[in-house]
């Protein structure tokens, strides 16, 4: 991408961002809320047009005639609440122009899940339904992925095996870009992290540097943990007395 | 690696897609039947007319209980494709836009002539209505006035759909395209139930409109599909 910038209105989601990114790599965009993670990743996929500046995706500036080469997982989990697990992925693969049933099947238990449940998806929990997202962006075997906040409201034991799956995909050849808040997740497996501040890439580095696994410095840590009581005594930093409180006696 | 599919294979699998979710949930067909069967009810209260007042006004009567219900439908069309973000999903794949507007169209076709296959019988009952001309043409005019209604109505609700107000816009977008219609299926319908004109002119006029509108909403469709 060359000198990216992307307005909502007057507000600048993405500022200048210049960068290149090589095949077969898992990269982890991290950065605070509102750092223009998700809105690079849209833009990435087609979904969103850049105000200036150029994208270029499997070597195409056309996102359109390379959709067949790439998979995107949103914020939101794009199914049909009315509709089985089974039924969605058949309807969203054979926009892909696959018809084999079995391939969908293979892409529910890809992520852990049964094919065989009848339920519709607006009756599975919040993680089941992100891990049916996963199975859509993949049943159709992109060798790109954009996936957008993937563990979240997902359990620990179902998001590693989402990272095992990802490690997987990447070491067949798969590109792969994951924005998170969960840097600790994707560690093992990260072969780069990209920053981003305030619309702008502020830092790429290869893996995940220790400081940004952890969300508190020692000292911070530190000053937020509860204070030990011995007895009648606070020991450490005790709370000073809200207004109104008072002393209880026995 | 996949490829592009085709058309009408995407336009059946988005029409089987849409005619599941709404016999499943049953949104546009519970809300167009009573909204129609309020509005029936409610005229036959405020009229009181002879057989032959009813043959010149129940064209017209019809037609606007119609016009309203399906702008009722039309919009749970495509909130549907809202709810999840599900539409992202397909402005991400090589599938063809067309073959959205085809299904969608094709399947609020369905809805809405479901809807007046249970309401002529109620407007036969409350307007004592006996039709002067041949039936078969009031089938003609069914048809095309339907694909009239749902057709515009499809391409202005997908180009409304992410306004804050899109209840309120797509009547104010939709009802002054469809005068010159409803104006000929109105015309169309009096004209066979007196017997007292020839409907041919107003036949032909909605084939027209149809003919137009359709190719209009083909190639403009990916333009709003894909409008941010």
């Amino acid at each position: 991408m060359r000198d990216v910038v992307r307005h909502f209105g007057r507000f600048a989601a993405l500022r200048g961002i210049t960068a290149d990114f090589a095949p077969g790599q898992l990269y982890v965009l991290l950065g605070e809320n509102g750092a223009g993670k998700s809105t690079l990743l849209r833009v990435f996929a087609g979904l969103l047009a850049p105000s200036r500046g150029s994208v270029s995706v499997l070597g195409s500036e056309n996102i359109r005639s390379v959709a067949t080469r790439f998979g995107y997982m949103g914020h939101a989990p794009l199914l049909y609440d009315e509709m089985s697990a089974v039924e969605n992925l058949e309807y969203f693969a054979a926009l892909y122009d696959i018809t084999d049933r079995q391939r969908c099947e293979e892409a529910i238990r890809t992520v852990g899940l049964d094919p065989a449940l009848e339920r519709r998806v607006g009756q599975y929990s919040q993680g089941m339904r992100q891990r049916i997202s996963l199975a859509r962006a993949i049943v159709h075997g992109p060798e790109l992925l954009f996936l957008d906040e993937p563990f979240s409201n997902v359990d620990v034991r179902s998001a590693k095996q989402m990272t095992t799956l990802l490690a997987k995909m990447r070491d067949t050849g798969t590109t792969i870009f994951v924005v998170t808040h969960q840097a600790a997740l994707m560690e093992p497996v990260a072969d780069e992290c990209i920053v981003l501040d305030a619309g702008r890439l502020v830092a790429r580095e290869k893996g995940i540097p220790a400081r940004m696994l952890t969300p508190y410095l020692a000292e911070e840590s530190a000053a937020l943990r509860r204070p030990a009581v011995t007895g009648n005594a606070v020991e450490g930093n005790a709370l000073p007395a809200l207004p109104g409180s008072f002393e209880a006696k026995s | 690696m996949t490829s592009a599919p085709g058309l009408w294979a995407i336009t059946r699998r988005s029409l089987v897609k849409d005619l599941r979710l709404e016999w499943r949930s049953k949104d546009a067909i519970n809300s167009m039947l009573f909204f129609a069967l309020l509005v029936v009810v409610i005229f036959s209260f405020g009229f009181d007319p002879t057989a032959e007042e009813s043959r010149k006004i129940a064209g017209g009567l019809l037609w606007v209980a119609i016009l309203f219900a399906t702008v009722v439908a039309l919009n749970q069309t495509w909130t549907r494709e809202l709810r999840n973000q599900v539409l992202d999903a397909y402005r991400l794949s090589p599938a063809p836009p067309q073959a959205l507007f085809l299904a969608k169209t094709v399947g609020n076709f369905i809805f809405v002539s479901i809807l007046e296959v249970l309401m002529v019988p109620l407007f036969v009952v409350f307007y004592n209505l006996r039709s002067v001309g041949p039936l078969w043409q009031l089938l003609v005019v069914a048809l095309l006035a339907t694909w009239a209604l749902v057709v515009n109505g499809t391409f202005f609700a997908a180009l409304s759909i992410r306004t804050r107000s899109r209840e309120i816009m797509l009547p104010l977008i939709l009802f002054p395209i469809s005068i010159p219609a409803l104006l000929a299926m109105v015309d169309a319908t009096t004209s066979i139930l007196t017997g007292d004109n020839s409907p041919y002119f107003w036949i032909r006029l909605l084939a027209v409109y149809d003919l137009v509108f359709t190719t209009v909403g083909l190639i403009l469709f990916e333009t709003v599909l894909n409008a941010e």
